[in-house]
Order: structure tokens, then sequence, then C-alpha cells
């Protein structure tokens, strides 16, 4: 039983690190780290916005091949 | 798995024992493969002869390239550890990136190409693919990562301008936007050609565009950054269109839904140039959540059909087209077409503009190159063979029925079973008939492109594990929908990368073309590069000759004068880097390719045999409309023109392919040239050396030191260890 539950959470964490879904907790752990812990950080919302548009600004990022 | 005993020198039992038999297993693939002659042999041979090759070539090629060649440094931070800002730079999970890099190269190329390639047997195109990936394709790629990582993540592009020259770096970013419009014209035409008359492909692909807008509102405005919940809903509604198209294609609506090639080709490009100029987060991002699940998805469930069906191969190992250069799918002889044909999964250079974009930026350890590079481009490699598995595995005259082009075998049934007979096989109108029946759609006849060919296979190994004959018009329509899926995003991101490139140029010119923001610039260069690749569909749809029979080529040597320019870089680095001992490691590779694709650029041109040299094809139709004749397969005046025309565009721009790298190549081995003479000369643009905190293992599993290592680590300051490492959680297998 604990290996399953082990073995989902590992699926888990492995597929909200592959769609990147974890972006947004990583930064704010990357700032707090570097800034202290009452660094301001952006709302998920903000934080998301600004990650899709800033691929407007170069679509060279994230491009797939054939 | 390596221990301390084998980095010591001296040889562990165990594991001579293990590579051995690894080594046995794969001979003995290629021996049933090579020596089978008249009997039909199990694709299990196939797949034992590529993993076994691939252990053998990642265990000690891509390791001996790793330490000797590159000299990778555990102990060097990369540019995630150093330049870490939480986004884009960031140390990322081995396993995760790996993930990561093979959902971004792998695509309709490694799918397509086996396919056609298929017309001259298994065996070619499976001792390419494999051999090919071993020595030229994952080192390509596994080369490229390490030295855009020694350089923060830069691009191929600045790589060649820095490392080479501004000649040869203008030459290859020119190389890169012109490969760019052929490869999305050629993927377009692929598309065209699987949905042509289908109603229930055209639906379910035309569901997936309110599917994603609607994903891309929910992650925008509803729950920002759930993107896992948004693509299993995505997922979810996407097999509900895929249903849902056949009760469209039996009911009224279906008349809507069955469109000829040319108007699909309007909707496509239509499409691609709003989809190009909607923001990001409506359309792109949300598409490729979708394709790539379906992707990953797919591919994993096709590996497992492959290996519980264990089909059988009904294709010849070598067909007699290989010899004579005379079939049906593709022109030319087995040398040099098979190579151009099979880029993708043996060597493709697109694969270096992803080696040399986002994933140098997240790797953790130099040491993970190896894993990163060499390993995805092997599973790449796998995902091809696969392909050449599906396309060997159904009726031989039925793939040559699919796959000739309707100016070869005709309309009916019964004229395409009688060219399929002069092909030297057999399948009769009825048993045609049947096969287009049995997955619900009007005709199989000159579904070229290998989508369609690739979707019956497909059909056939899926429907023997999940719902019997029953469910092969569902499997087939599957098969269809997942490659169309990935392809639509390709032409919408390609779109934008063309734009971007071709944005920055104009920019030399006039300064507003580089805000990327200016609309009048923004509408005028995406309207360009659809115009372009644009261009070469509608062509590709209208040709008597067969679109695909003549554009593929082109968009196999453009693929790999791609690699010649990813090789040329990275052969150019290791003779400056003072490493010219080990040059041949790339060098062998790039003259190899050079050597393919410049022969096959110069039969492209200056070829006797009109099915094979533009320019001679060219001058007999002119001929033939200057003495009033019409030649088939063109049916009228106004054919022969076309033909006429299409044949001066391909040859121009098969030459002008082959010029640009000649003009890379030229400039690349002045600059060796230089570096040998005068060593001290060479500037390297390496970014310099800064000493590593973190401690991770190089290959998908931690060996005892690494483990140790990391305890030691651990136990000497917890906050050091984690730091930008992956979660905790992950870390414990």
């Amino acid at each position: 039983m604990r290996a399953v539950v082990r073995a989902a959470s590992w699926v888990r964490w492995y597929v909200r690190e592959l769609t990147d879904e974890s972006a947004y907790e990583r930064y704010v752990a990357h700032v707090r780290d570097h800034q202290g812990p009452q660094a301001s950080v952006p709302s998920r919302r903000e934080f998301e916005r600004w990650r899709t548009d800033a691929r407007e600004g170069d679509p060279r990022e994230g491009f797939r091949c054939c | 798995m390596r221990s301390t005993a084998q980095q010591a020198g001296r040889i562990n039992p165990r594991s001579v024992v293990i590579w051995s038999v690894v080594a046995l297993v794969g001979a003995a693939g290629w021996a049933v493969l090579a020596l089978a002659r008249g009997e039909e042999v199990s694709a299990a041979w196939m797949v034992a002869a590529a993993l076994g090759s691939y252990a053998i070539g990642y265990r000690f090629y891509a390791r001996f390239i790793a330490t000797r060649v590159l000299r990778v440094d555990k102990s060097r931070a990369t540019p995630a550890e150093r330049l870490n800002n939480g986004i884009d730079f960031h140390p990322t999970d081995r396993r995760v990136l790996l993930g990561h890099h093979f959902a971004a190269i792998a695509g309709a190329g490694p799918l397509v190409g086996p396919v056609l390639a298929a017309q001259m047997g298994y065996l070619p195109g499976t001792i390419w693919i494999v051999a090919g990936v071993i020595l030229a394709g994952a080192v390509q790629d596994m080369v490229t990562l390490f030295f855009s990582m020694r350089r923060d993540g830069k691009s191929l592009g600045q790589m060649a301008r820095e490392e080479i020259g501004p000649v040869g770096g203008a030459a290859a970013l020119l190389a890169v936007l012109a490969i760019m419009i052929i490869l999305l014209a050629v993927l377009a035409l692929v598309v065209v050609n699987a949905l042509a008359e289908s109603p229930w492909g055209t639906f379910s692909i035309g569901m997936t565009i309110p599917i994603a807008l609607f994903m891309g509102f929910y992650l925008r405005v509803l729950r920002p950054g759930r993107i896992t919940e948004v693509s299993l809903i995505g997922i979810a509604l996407l097999l509900f269109a895929l249903v849902a198209g056949r009760w469209v294609a039996e009911s009224s609506w279906a008349g809507a839904f069955t469109l000829d090639k040319p108007t699909l080709v309007i909707w496509i490009l239509v499409y691609s140039f709003v989809a190009s100029i909607l923001p990001v987060w409506m359309l792109l991002a949300p598409r490729d959540y979708l394709s790539t699940f379906m992707k990953i998805g797919t591919i994993g469930l096709l590996a497992v059909g492959v290996v519980v069906t264990l089909p059988t191969l009904k294709m010849e190992g070598i067909t007699d087209f290989a010899g004579v250069g005379d079939g049906p799918v593709f022109a030319g002889s087995l040398f040099p077409f098979v190579f151009i044909t099979i880029a993708c999964g043996a060597l493709s250079g697109f694969h270096a503009l992803i080696s040399s974009g986002t994933t140098p930026k997240m790797i953790q350890k130099e040491t993970q190159v190896k894993m990163i590079g060499y390993g995805s481009m092997l599973m790449e490699s796998f995902v091809a063979v696969m392909a050449m598995v599906a396309a060997c595995i159904i009726d031989p005259g039925l793939y040559f029925a699919m796959n000739a082009p309707a100016g070869v075998i005709g309309d009916s049934v019964q004229s395409a079973s009688e060219a399929v007979r002069s092909f030297g096989y057999s399948i009769s109108p009825e048993q045609l008939a049947a096969a287009a029946k049995a997955v619900e759609e009007s005709s199989l006849l000159s579904r070229t492109g290998g989508a369609p060919t690739l979707a019956i296979g497909v059909s056939d190994i899926f429907s023997e594990v999940v719902g019997g004959s029953g469910m092969r018009a569902f499997w087939y329509h599957f098969a269809i929908m997942f490659e169309a899926l990935f392809i639509l995003t390709a032409l919408d991101a390609g779109t934008r990368v063309g734009r971007f490139m071709l944005q920055d140029m104009l920019g030399n010119l006039y300064k507003p073309f580089r805000r990327i923001s200016w609309w009048p610039g923004l509408l005028l260069s995406s309207a360009v590069i659809v115009g372009l690749w644009g261009y070469f569909l509608w062509v590709g749809v209208h040709e008597p000759l067969g679109g695909i029979n003549q554009l593929f080529p082109l968009f196999g040597i453009a693929n790999q004068l791609l690699a010649a320019v990813a090789l040329a870089v990275c052969t150019t680095l290791l003779v400056k880097s003072g490493r010219l001992k080990w040059a041949w490691v790339t060098a062998v590779p790039l003259v190899w390719d050079a050597v393919v694709t410049l022969t096959a650029s110069w039969q492209k041109v200056f070829s006797s045999d009109p099915k094979v040299g533009f320019f001679q094809q060219r001058s007999d139709y002119q001929d033939a409309i200057e003495a009033g004749k019409v030649i088939a397969p063109a049916k009228n005046m106004d054919d022969m023109h076309t033909v006429v025309t299409n044949s001066t565009v391909d040859g121009v721009l098969s030459a002008l392919f082959a010029i640009l790298v000649v003009v890379v190549l030229v400039d690349a081995a002045r600059t060796c040239l230089k570096a040998v003479r005068h060593p001290h000369s060479a500037t390297m643009h390496e970014a310099p050396y800064e000493k590593s905190r973190l401690v991770e293992p190089a290959g998908l599993f931690p060996t005892k030191e690494e483990k140790a290592e990391r305890a030691a680590l651990a136990a000497a300051g917890p906050a050091e260890g984690t730091r930008g490492g992956g979660e905790s959680g992950g870390e414990a297998r």
C-alpha cells in the first residue's frame, strides 16, 4: 500500500514537472531563497500570464521539432 | 551498473556477461533480418536488433564521447546552476529533462520518413535508422547540446556566427529559414493528404480548435497554471470528438466535412495565418499541451503494442526498387535517397535547434549530456523503427496502392490493382475496397505522405490489443488525429519562428520590423511566411507528378543539410578547442552526411533521369509543350505548364540549399585550418569555469558512488545539497 502511494506521488511529481505546472512554486521558492522569505512575489495569475506572454517575445523558446 | 573496479580499469565479470548477452541479442536480430529470404520475419527480431545495438552504442560509444572527447566535467557548474533565475534557467531533474527533450525532438518526421523508405524494403531503412543514430544522429544531438551548454545555451545560428565566422553564420541562418519553409509545406501536405475526402478525420481535427480555445481560456482566466487538469479535460474532449467524428461521418452533416484537397489547403493556410497572430495563450500553448500528451501517450502505446503483438513483417527485406531506383513512392536509388528520406530517426538537423535552445539552459550536470542528448535521440530512433514496423506489417500491395501518386495508379480500385501488379505485387480490387471500408474511409488510394499508411499499421497493432477488428476504424482515425494534431501545432509554431527570423532580417533594412509588437510588421511577415510555405503546399496538391513524390526529397535534403551545418559547427569547435585528435567523432558523420546530401542535391539538379533530376524533367516537359504533346501523368497542357514551373522552382531550391551548405562547410574548413596552423589564435566563446555545488547522478539510476557522494553532501549541510535540485520526493528512487 505504501509503495502504491509512493509510486502515485512520484507520478504526480513527474507529471507536474514535465508539464511545468510546478513553475510557479519553483519561481516563488527561488525568489524567497534569494531575497528572503518576505520578498514580494507575483500572484500565480500574474506569473502565468507573464510566462506565456514571454513566448510571444521569442517564439523560439519551447519550439518543437518536426 | 558502473562500479569503481571498472572505472579503475579492471574488468567486472558480471558486466562482461551482461554486455555479451546484449551484444548477442542484437547480433541475432540483425542476422535473422539480413538472412531471411522469401519468408516472413517477426518484428521481434527488428526490435531485438535495434534495442541491442542501442544498448551497446549508449554504453560504449556515447560514454567514450562523453568522457574522452567532450571531457564532461561534473565539477563544472552548468548554466542552469550558475544563472538560475527560477524560470528558463533552472537545474531540472534529469528524468524530467529527458521527457522534455524527447517531447521536443519527436514529431511527425520519424514517423513519416521510414514509411516512405519502406518501398525499398525494411532492411536498408532499418540499418540506416539504427547505425545512423548511433554514429551520427545521437552524436550530433549530444555534442551540440554540450557545446551550447558551455555557451550558456546559445543557439546554433549564434554559435555558427561566433565560432565559424559571419559568412558561414549568415549562410546558416538563411539555410535554417529556407528549410523551415519546406518543412512546413511538407508537413501541411501530409495533413492535407490524410484529411482529404475524410469527414471523420476533418471533423475531429477541426474540433481540436474549439477544444484548444477552451483550454486556453481555462488556463488564462479560470485556473491559471493548472496544466495537468486542463490537459486531462482536453484529452477527454478530444477522444469524444474522435468518437463523434464517426457519427458525423454517418450523418447528413458528412457533406460539410468532406473537403477536397484545394479547399483543405485554403483552410489550413487561413488557420495557420490566424493562429500565428493570435496570442500564444489562446491557441498555441494549449495545443502544445494536447499534442505533447497525445504524442507521448501514443508512442508509449505503440511501443507496448509492438512488443505485445510482435507482428509479422510482410514487406520484403529489400525490394527491387532499391537497386533500380524507379519506385513509385519516391524516385532515386538506395544511395543516396534512403538516407535522405529517413531524416529524423537517424540524423536530424532540426534537433540541433532544440539541443541548442531550451535544453542546455535546464541541464543540471555536464555528465548528463549523454543521457539527455544521446539517450533521447535513441528513443526517437526507436520511434522510427516502430514506424518501419507499422509500414511493413501491412500488405505490400496495399502499401503501394496507398503511397503511389494518383498519376501512376489511376483513381479506381481496378486501375490501382493493375498498377500494383505492374510493380510486382498483387492486391485485388475487392481487397482494396475492403481495406478502405474497414477503416471507414471512402478510398485509400494514393493517400501519400506516410500518415495514412502509418495509421493503417497502427490500427492493425492496436486493434489486436484492444477492441478487435471492430475498433480498426477508431484506431485508424486516432492515429490520423494524433499526427495531424501535432503537425497543425508545428505549422503555427513554425510560422512564428520563421516570422521571428524574417522580422530580425528585415529589421536590418527598416528598424521597426525588429519590434515584434509592431502590428504592420507582424502581419506582413506572418503573411510572407505563410505565403511562402503555402505556395509549396498549393504546388504539392496540384502537382500532376505527385506532391510528396516531388517535395519530400527536398525536405529530406534540407533537414540533412541542416545536420551538416550542426556537425560542421561541432567539428570546428572540437578542432578549435585543441581536440583535433578526436575531431573524427563529428567529422566522419559530417563527411558522410555531406556526401549523401550533396550527391542527392546534385542528382536532383543534374540527373538526366527525368524522374530524379528536376531540370531534366523541366526540359522534357518543355520540349513536349513546344511539340504540342502531353506526357502522362499530365492530363492536359495546363498540367504540363504546372510541371515545368514546379520543377524549375524545386530545382533552383535544391541548388540553393546545396550552395548555402557548401558556403558553411568551406567557411568551417577555413576556420579549422586556421586553428590547426595557429592554435593560439583560436578564440573560444566558452563561459568561464565555475565550481558546481550540486551533486547529481549522470545516468538514469544513481551509481553507488553517486549515492555516497550525495549522502556525504547531505550530512555536511542539507541546505547546500537540495538547492536548485529536483523535488526531494523524486530523488528517493
